[in-house]
């Protein structure tokens, strides 16, 4: 296929994950939020919100200090300067999905296209909690459609093997985001680790990304820390987990290997990480720190991105 | 203005026997099916994401055009006799463009001035005496036919460079099927559908000699940006090809590859929506970031087709649109089975004396205008219009040709009121490869929506209808 319609493709499923991912992370920290102060709700929770997000600095260079809950969901949500908001991620959506229409079922590209139709009915300024909840639920759908319309309509071959790739490197790069959210609501020094606020913050995360029945379903314990970070990260039955998001990259890289004939290194490179992923140990990772490990991770990950595009996608 | 001529009724109020079935269908149903079938087409037209651009009109990035669910019907016996004169014109045109560009008998003999190749912007010196695979220049033609009588259709404008609106056809068609399945059970309507494995045959047939038995075929768009875009997404997907875009292309040793993720794959026929000016920057415009450096080298060394061929223009603006009927006498020896709208070309002086002394009467186009743009309508234009335009014509009288205003047919339009008359014309699409001339029956009907407007172009508020060319039993 031509190298910019794979592009394209890969670009696509990064985007509409990519918006998922923003409106989970708007969903977690407007639980975080609304903490009651007595449990020590904090008020740095839209900052963390954009730290996670990965736009704090542009976000300072637009507004400033000032966070707010106001500010932050509309500069995540719909600015326009910020290129990775939800509205933007549409927009780039449904503009690769132009381009790449051939390469389309008419079950995504109605997916898109109704999508960025129904955006514009959403107004930007004054929006209530309520119409913020519906905007997120409606984002939430938008992308299950169309990963439900991919599945299940698409060739096997590598249309769809590309546009899955740039979905599971995205999905892993947002779950391990979400992950480290955690880490920029910093506790308040009164409140011991493990207690009832460390709790709720450690519940929120995982009810945003639809895995606080698993969690429970998987450890049968209370919410800690180390298992969230278990089921987050190494747990290959959770469809989110780091784990689970490279047994697909591997899986669907060496589809598009075995099709072409050839291995490269990207094929590489994410089997490598895999089998680190495999040989990693929990208490091995909080010895050396989360954030470190998820830094880390975020890091090769990219590089992951990056040889998958000098390989297949210039 | 004389009463128009309507497809449907006759003067006396009796019904045309194309539209018995569709007359008695429209006598039956009540209005607000009508409305709600609308509203249900414009939903489904909206969501596939049917739609085009309008230049200059950033706030409507992208419009739908207008569609309306009453067909327009033509008798299987008045398609054959369209057809046989399409053809003959198609055939006229390519040897007129392969004259042009070698020998020029034709400017020898004196039927067409010189100064309409040469002087004209869009003739290509590039061409000069070059070989095209077949000899074939216009592969994809567009014809745009208007009909004033229940005998006479005009032909109003050729296009052979990049005509567009062929997806309108085939999606006016699919939209109509699943809208009124009853109406085809009661009209035997030809298919359309089989267009894009004509267009695949007719592009294969033409690829280089050089090119394997199995040739690559791709469409060349602009881009997203083109106001045609929805339509070459969707020819290259009927057609299976890649759509690509000029960097999706190269050209090494006078060979087109495209990148493709197993690495260079090399192209044998482009069907390229792209301007001539664009198509290279090493010899076009050098701005044009659109194109692909080398691709007419490569053109020139025989190894790649383009549809149509590089300068095609110099056949179908209107200054030599007049000259028709003379070029088919000329290459073919026939009569032109298809007229011509009598034009008078300004550039002759007794025929401009006459367009001054007549523009309230008079239709006066640009020659190389398109899309109803740069036009005069005589009967309809305002003083301060007619002076406008009588300075343009003593200025530069070369640049304009001047026509009657037809009375285009009228065609049952569903419009605010009810049902009403509406004009109309068609396009039909003339398909050209080395083996045959392909032309599926029917076409797009464009409609001016406004009552007794006559711009029916999509970019001045025009609508399409579905085209129905009845088989007889």
């Amino acid at each position: 296929m031509l190298s910019r319609t794979a592009d394209n493709l890969y670009w696509l499923s990064r985007y509409m994950e990519r918006a998922d991912c923003l409106a989970r992370i708007l969903d977690v920290t407007q639980r975080l939020a609304q903490l009651p102060a007595a449990y020590g709700g904090s008020t740095n929770e839209w900052r963390s919100a954009l730290l996670t997000a990965g736009c704090a600095d542009l976000f300072k260079q637009v507004h400033g200090e000032e966070t707010n809950e106001q500010n932050v969901v509309n500069f995540l949500a719909f600015a326009p300067e910020n290129p990775s908001s939800i509205r933007n991620c549409f927009e780039i959506a449904r503009t690769n999905a132009r381009s790449v229409r051939t390469a389309l079922t008419m079950e995504m590209w109605e997916t898109i296209n109704s999508a960025w139709l129904e955006l514009k009915r959403y107004s930007t300024k004054d929006m209530t909690r309520e119409e913020l909840a519906r905007f997120l639920s409606f984002v939430k759908e938008t992308s299950l459609r169309f990963d439900g319309a991919a599945y299940r309509t698409m060739l096997r071959n590598d249309a769809f093997w590309f546009s899955r790739v740039g979905m599971y490197v995205e999905r892993a790069d947002n779950t391990a985001r979400i992950l480290d959210v955690k880490y920029h609501v910093l506790l308040p020094d009164s409140e011991h680790i493990g207690g009832p606020l460390d709790y709720f913050q450690w519940a929120s995360i995982l009810r945003s990304v639809s895995a606080l029945t698993s969690f429970h379903w998987v450890y049968r314990e209370s919410v800690k820390p180390w298992l969230v970070a278990d089921l987050l990260i190494l747990n290959a039955q959770m469809p989110r987990s780091l784990t689970s998001c490279y047994q697909n990259i591997t899986r669907y890289l060496d589809d598009i290997a075995a099709y072409y004939g050839r291995q490269g290194s990207a094929q590489r490179l994410a089997r490598s990480t895999l089998t680190k992923l495999g040989n990693s140990r929990m208490e091995d990772i909080f010895q050396t720190g989360l954030h470190e490990f998820i830094d880390s991770f975020v890091f090769e990950n990219n590089r992951l991105g990056s040889t998958v595009t000098e390989q297949y996608l210039l | 203005m004389s009463v128009a001529f309507d497809e449907m009724t006759n003067a006396d109020g009796s019904i045309r026997s194309a539209y018995t079935a569709l007359a008695r269908w429209l006598s039956n149903v009540p209005p607000d099916v009508l409305d709600f079938r609308r509203k249900e087409a414009e939903f489904i037209f909206r969501r596939i994401g049917i739609t085009f651009a309008v230049y200059g009109d950033s706030d409507a990035q992208e419009r739908l055009i207008p569609f309306d669910i009453i067909p327009r019907i033509l008798t299987g016996t008045e398609w054959r006799r369209m057809s046989r004169g399409l053809e003959q014109r198609v055939k006229a045109l390519n040897l007129y463009l392969k004259d042009i560009y070698s020998r020029r008998e034709i400017l020898k003999a004196g039927v067409v001035p010189e100064d309409l190749v040469y002087q004209n912007p869009a003739f290509r010196p590039e061409m000069n005496g070059q070989k095209v695979p077949h000899d074939l220049y216009v592969h994809i033609a567009g014809i745009d036919v208007v009909r004033v009588d229940s005998e006479t259709f005009y032909v109003l404008e050729d296009n052979a460079r990049t005509p567009s609106g062929v997806s309108y056809m085939l999606e006016n068609r699919e939209i109509m099927m699943r809208l009124f399945p009853e109406l085809f059970a009661d009209n035997r309507v030809a298919p359309v559908e089989n267009y894009t494995d004509e267009l695949l045959a007719t592009l294969k047939s033409v690829a280089p000699l050089s090119a394997s038995s199995d040739p690559v075929v791709v469409v060349l768009t602009p881009g997203i940006y083109n106001s045609a875009y929805y339509e070459h997404s969707f020819l290259a997907d009927k057609l299976g090809v890649e759509l690509v875009e000029g960097r999706d292309l190269f050209v090494r040793s006078d060979v087109v590859y495209m990148r493709t993720t197993e690495g260079p794959r090399r192209v044998d026929v482009i069907y390229r929506r792209l301007d001539d000016d664009f198509l290279d920057p090493l010899t076009f415009r050098p701005d044009s970031a659109l194109g692909v450096p080398g691709l007419m080298s490569a053109y020139n060394a025989g190894n790649v087709t383009l549809t149509n061929a590089v300068g095609t223009g110099v056949a179908d603006d209107k200054a030599v649109y007049s000259y028709m009927p003379d070029i088919i006498r000329f290459y073919l020896g026939e009569e032109p089975l298809l007229k011509n709208v009598p034009t008078w070309r300004c550039r002759e002086a007794d025929h401009l004396k006459y367009v001054l002394d007549h523009l309230n009467e008079l239709v006066v186009k640009e020659v190389h205008g398109s899309g109803g743009y740069g036009m005069l309508i005589g009967p309809r234009a305002d003083k301060a219009q007619i002076e406008l335009f009588r300075a343009k014509l003593k200025q530069d009288p070369t640049n304009f040709i001047a026509q009657p205003t037809l009375a285009l047919s009228t065609c049952p339009t569903f419009v605010e009121e009810g049902i009403a008359p509406r004009h109309v014309d068609l396009r039909p699409f003339v398909l050209t490869g080395s083996d045959r001339v392909r032309i599926v029956p029917g076409g797009l009907t464009r409609v001016a929506l406004e009552a007794g407007s006559l711009v029916v172009n999509s970019s001045q508020g025009g609508g399409t209808k579905d085209t129905w060319v009845l088989e007889e039993s």
